[in-house]
């Protein structure tokens, strides 16, 4: 049987393209590696200002139930492990699916942010704490200790909090080659006030705010005192590094040394914190190499977060028919992802024919990524519009 | 280690199912990872690494880094964070003599 679309990953931006596609007329197929379609939007939960909550596995489910009440074909817990001209996509157990048209929609992981003692049981990322909790409904911890400060962490510090975890610290990690910028307390406060504009979150909110004033937020990286500041019930250490992670065979205690006035690490003063479960944040990367073995023209654009694929306006990759959506592309919040999906299904249908009016239809739908941009409550990336310039740049040129 | 009652999400309504880890029979709720469930039976230790025979657990939670791989019904390697439990599932630790 051979597809107008074959989708890979069924997170939001997947699942988005396969129903704009469907609609269209297209035969689709979606291939996911997870029990359960609908990505990492089934762990998100957040209150949204003036909106109420975001539940993202009702939002998941409701995406899902009308893409398979409308034909889309979903093949979960099976892997993609190659795409090959043609198009052919080879599942796991050597299955091949001939089709048209390949929308890669593989997403992000969570960069390693390696620390003394990070093997032991239970120290996991904190997306993984964020499944746990809001997903499966299992605390991943009694009292559990954040490493890396970002708009993620922060946001699932206090997720954790609502779901009754003893959140004691979010901290800063030591000073090694792949903490970078993530132990430095200056870039940290800095960017927070970039990213928490329109935070829906009191504790990313108060940070930013706090640091809108320049005059601020020059000094707070010297004189945010050194105890922290507690926001919501939970304790902002930007003065405090966790050095090592201890325990025999589980995780009992982390080791914190503060940090003093010109950002170094007061080893002899570092003292040991109970905890049960360390949650380590590095940040997002674009999840992108299955586009690179089919030889997708690749491009390191920081500002996004890492190596994507490069697109065009269209979201096809170098690759004729092999098109790319969500945090493939660049490390944004999940309605980009949907709205990123809708474009690319939008640019397949009119390649299929589908469309009457396929200028316009694109146009829309370009507009339509532009604003779900500009109106995010979370921007994980501080300067992802300039990133999304440069792939411009960079596509017009190639 | 469950979250009974979510002030937000409210309650879950999951059936029950028996899972068997390393010989001993726990309960498990339809649905849920592998992962989730043991650590609901505040188990964190999933396998002991080949060389150095340190405990290994949970990490990424997207099926990603392997960290989590447990045997199930004799299939090695299994990823416990987004394999799916299922009544009568016999899961085993890698890295150690069979119990």
């Amino acid at each position: 049987m051979k597809f107008d679309l074959v989708v890979i990953g069924a997170g939001p931006a997947g699942i988005s393209a396969a129903i704009k596609a469907r609609k269209n007329g297209a035969h689709v197929l979606i291939v996911d590696e997870n029990p359960v379609a609908g990505g990492k939007l089934l762990g998100q939960l957040y209150e949204v200002p003036d909106k109420g909550w975001w539940i993202g596995q009702r939002i998941a489910e409701k995406l899902v139930d009308q893409a398979t009440s409308i034909g889309v074909q979903f093949l979960q817990e099976t892997e993609a492990w190659g795409i090959f001209p043609g198009w052919k996509v080879v599942l796991e157990n050597s299955e091949t699916i001939d089709t048209s048209y390949v929308l890669i929609a593989t997403g992000a992981a969570e960069k390693a942010l390696p620390i003394p003692g990070w093997t032991k049981p239970g120290v996991i990322a904190i997306g993984a704490a964020q499944v746990l909790t809001n997903y499966h409904r299992v605390k991943p911890g009694k009292r559990v200790a954040i490493i890396g400060v970002d708009p993620l962490s922060l946001s699932i510090a206090q997720e954790l909090q609502l779901a009754g975890v003893e959140v004691v610290g979010i901290y800063l990690p030591p000073i090694n080659p792949f903490s970078q910028e993530k132990a430095d307390p200056h870039y940290l406060l800095t960017n927070l006030a970039k990213m928490s504009h329109l935070a829906p979150n009191q504790l990313l909110k108060t940070a930013g705010k706090m640091l809108h004033n320049p005059f601020v937020k020059k000094l707070a990286a010297k004189w945010y005192p050194a105890n922290g500041l507690k926001i919501g019930n939970i304790p902002l250490y930007l003065r405090k590094r966790v050095m090592e992670i201890g325990g025999e065979t589980e995780v009992d205690h982390i080791r914190v040394a503060p940090i003093n006035r010109n950002g170094g690490t007061v080893l002899d003063d570092s003292i040991p914190v109970e905890v049960d479960c360390v949650c380590l944040s590095g940040g997002l990367y674009p999840l992108s190499e299955l586009a690179g073995s089919v030889g997708c023209k690749m491009v390191t654009i920081k500002e996004l977060g890492g190596t994507i694929p490069l697109y065009s306006p269209e979201m096809e990759t170098t690759q004729s028919g092999l098109f790319v959506a969500g945090n493939i592309t660049g490390i944004e919040g999940a309605k980009v992802a949907m709205a990123q999906g809708n474009l690319a299904a939008t640019a397949i249908s009119s390649r299929l024919g589908l469309l009457e009016n396929p200028s316009s239809a694109l146009e829309q739908a370009i507009s339509e990524v532009e604003k779900e941009r500009k109106n995010a409550i979370l921007t994980f990336m501080p300067q992802v519009e300039e990133g999304r310039e440069k792939v411009t740049t960079m596509w017009k040129t190639t | 280690m469950r979250i009974a009652d979510h002030p937000i999400l409210g309650k879950q309504r999951k059936r029950e199912v028996t899972i068997t880890f390393n010989g001993t029979s726990y309960t498990a709720l339809e649905g849920e990872s592998i992962a989730a469930a043991l650590l609901a039976n505040n188990i964190r230790t999933l396998r002991y690494s080949e060389i150095a025979k340190s405990p290994r657990a949970l990490y990424c939670g997207i099926g990603h880094c392997f960290e989590c791989r447990v045997t199930v019904d004799g299939v090695r390697s299994k990823r416990a964070c987004i394999t799916t439990v299922k009544d009568g599932m016999f899961i085993s630790s890698q890295g150690v003599d069979s119990p």
